[in-house]
């Protein structure tokens, strides 16, 4: 179709917009890379989404008619901004990865949409000329299977790391999704070798495709453990950005196409960086079972000693430097600000208190910085491990709360282990090691950890926020 | 054959677009510290939300009940991904202020 034919005064505002939106994208997601400028760079990524919805509400013409049933899209966008807000203001911060995910799945979901609805629409003036076999159809295909994927995807992840949907390992599992993958992929050719005179005639078609997508989506993520799911997370953020530029190629409209492209290009290279800081390769997360089949050379030899919470409270309360090494235990047992009333008692002594924040302790990176902040523990606390490593054989007493795999030295020690080459916090180089742990239960990656069994470490068993909470009342006794 | 060569010429500004957006998201992403991943994927995933134009467009013409109803819905969940997505970097972020 000609672009120029329709050409008015209200296009040209719609093109200068887009263009203009395009630049607030491409500046807010630089900017959101550093910490200085993240925030101004969210919000002007907000501010270019606004004017390329206003603008398209206002000016966009199809086949020369404007936007319609303007009444109600400005209630639909109204139903979703107030549902939204809300959710976003009120969830507990230790859930915003679930919170992404699910916004995700949103995002992904109006991509599908758009596309089963678009499929009906196909010109039959188009199909006359090419058949299904054409950019147009291609788009719409793309669009359905990506979006249905994320979307059931983006279910699963928010299932699992909201406790409710448990892993699941099967060895056969890589091959029925790669089947499953297969199948979807005949689908699209399929569809696109009939000969038909109008798309109508292959709509159940879309519906079986639509339906095995979300078995896809599902099965894609289902065996993967809750530990990786931010991995999983963000590359299906990329899925939707792909899904949205499919949507783009679809209308030829250019903020569709660069913010979907954007996303999907940033959200891969994301994904890619996350894997490094675990270690790991992007096939690895995906494909591999991680823990429970892992065996390592390490069995656990000798028996982990005790330490009372008095005396740990006279260890903490004499130390000159104290490191505390968060873990995901301690936002399970919601016990970070009594952590933090810990730390402000041990300064008021005199001791200094630092925390140790490994790159992917908790559920996902910066999940213990968020948690940690949460508690209004000062940013300047707050250590990266490769920083404070080189202190820690100054350091008197290394607490560990909830954290096991980050700390783990078979990492350092043990290249048949699943964590082998992972940077740790060097844990066992501090003067004494205390452990807070629920039980002798093992990490996300189900390996022994030989830190318990070093001479250093003395365990201190029970949920982190009533352990902490005896500490509290015991130092302040002293 | 045709069909794909004609589809490329047709779609060519598309296509540069795409070519340039990818480097661009490459290049924008390189050198993110780690306490950044987060907000950022958080935001790169409000920015996903750009799909809420595409149905906005299927609203805005849609001729039957069905559609209406699933247009409505599009939008819907394209804002529930915009506006949530927002929502929730900004408050990662104001998390990460230096606290005096």
């Amino acid at each position: 179709m000609d672009q120029l034919s329709h050409l008015n005064s209200g296009t040209s505002i719609l093109e200068m917009s887009y263009i203009i939106a395009s630049i607030l994208f491409i500046l807010g997601l630089k900017m959101l890379s550093h910490p200085l400028t993240a925030r101004r760079g969210n919000t002007l990524a907000a501010i270019g989404m606004s004017l390329a919805v206003i603008a398209t509400i206002l000016f966009h013409h199809k086949d020369g008619k404007p936007i319609g049933n303007i009444g109600l899209i400005l209630i639909a966008i109204g139903i979703g901004s107030i549902i939204g807000w809300v959710i976003a203001k009120r969830v507990k911060m230790t859930a915003m990865p679930q919170l992404v995910s699910f916004f995700n799945g949103m995002g992904g979901a109006a991509a599908a949409l758009i596309s089963m609805m678009e499929f009906q629409h196909v010109s039959p003036d188009l199909i006359a000329k090419s058949g299904m076999a054409n950019g147009h159809v291609l788009a719409i295909l793309l669009g359905l299977m990506i979006g249905t994927i994320s979307w059931a995807g983006s279910m699963i992840a928010f299932g699992k790391l909201d406790g409710r949907i448990g892993d699941m390992r099967i060895k056969a599992m890589k091959y029925v999704n790669l089947t499953i993958l297969a199948v979807l992929i005949g689908f699209i050719v399929y569809i696109m070798t009939r000969h038909v005179q109008t798309s109508s005639e292959l709509t159940y078609l879309i519906y079986i495709m639509f339906a095995i997508a979300v078995i896809y989506g599902v099965l894609f993520v289902m065996p993967i453990g809750g530990a990786d799911m931010p991995v999983v997370i963000s590359l299906l953020n990329s899925f939707t950005g792909v899904a949205a530029a499919m949507g783009g190629f679809l209308y030829n409209n250019q903020i569709m196409l660069t913010g979907g492209i954007l996303v999907g290009s940033a959200g891969t290279i994301l994904t890619i960086l996350m894997c490094r800081a675990m270690n790991r390769s992007l096939l690895n997360v995906i494909v591999g079972v991680f823990g429970g089949g892992g065996k390592t050379n390490v069995e656990a030899t000798g028996s982990v000693k005790e330490i009372s919470i008095s005396d740990a409270a006279v260890l903490l309360s004499y130390s000159k430097k104290v490191v505390i090494v968060p873990g995901y235990g301690l936002a399970v047992a919601q016990a970070q600000h009594i952590c933090h009333e810990l730390d402000k008692l041990l300064e008021e002594k005199g001791v200094e208190v630092k925390y140790a924040i490994h790159p992917v302790a908790g559920r996902m990176p910066g999940h213990m910085n968020v948690l940690l902040a949460e508690a209004d523990v000062p940013y300047e606390q707050l250590i990266e491990s490769d920083e404070i490593n080189p202190d820690l054989p100054n350091t008197d007493v290394l607490v560990v709360i909830g954290a096991n795999d980050v700390v783990n030295p078979a990492a350092e020690d043990d290249p048949s282990s699943p964590i082998y080459g992972m940077p740790i916090i060097k844990a066992r180089d501090a003067k004494n090691i205390i452990v807070m742990k629920r039980g002798m239960g093992k990490g996300y990656a189900a390996i022994e950890n030989m830190l318990f069994y070093n001479d250093k470490t003395r365990m201190l068993f029970g949920d982190a926020k009533s352990t902490l909470q005896n500490l509290v009342n015991e130092v302040k006794s002293l | 054959m045709g069909n794909i060569l004609g589809f490329f010429l047709l779609h060519r500004e598309a296509i540069f677009i795409v070519i340039l957006s990818i480097f661009l998201g490459i290049e924008v992403i390189s050198h993110v510290p780690a306490i950044l991943h987060t907000p950022l994927m958080s935001g790169a995933n409000a920015i996903h939300g750009v799909v809420i134009i595409g149905a906005i467009i299927v609203m805005g013409h849609a001729e039957t009940n069905g559609s209406m109803i699933l247009g409505f819905l599009a939008v819907v969940l394209g804002t529930l991904n915009v506006v949530g997505g927002f929502v929730v970097t900004d408050r990662m972020l104001e998390m990460f202020k230096k606290k005096k």
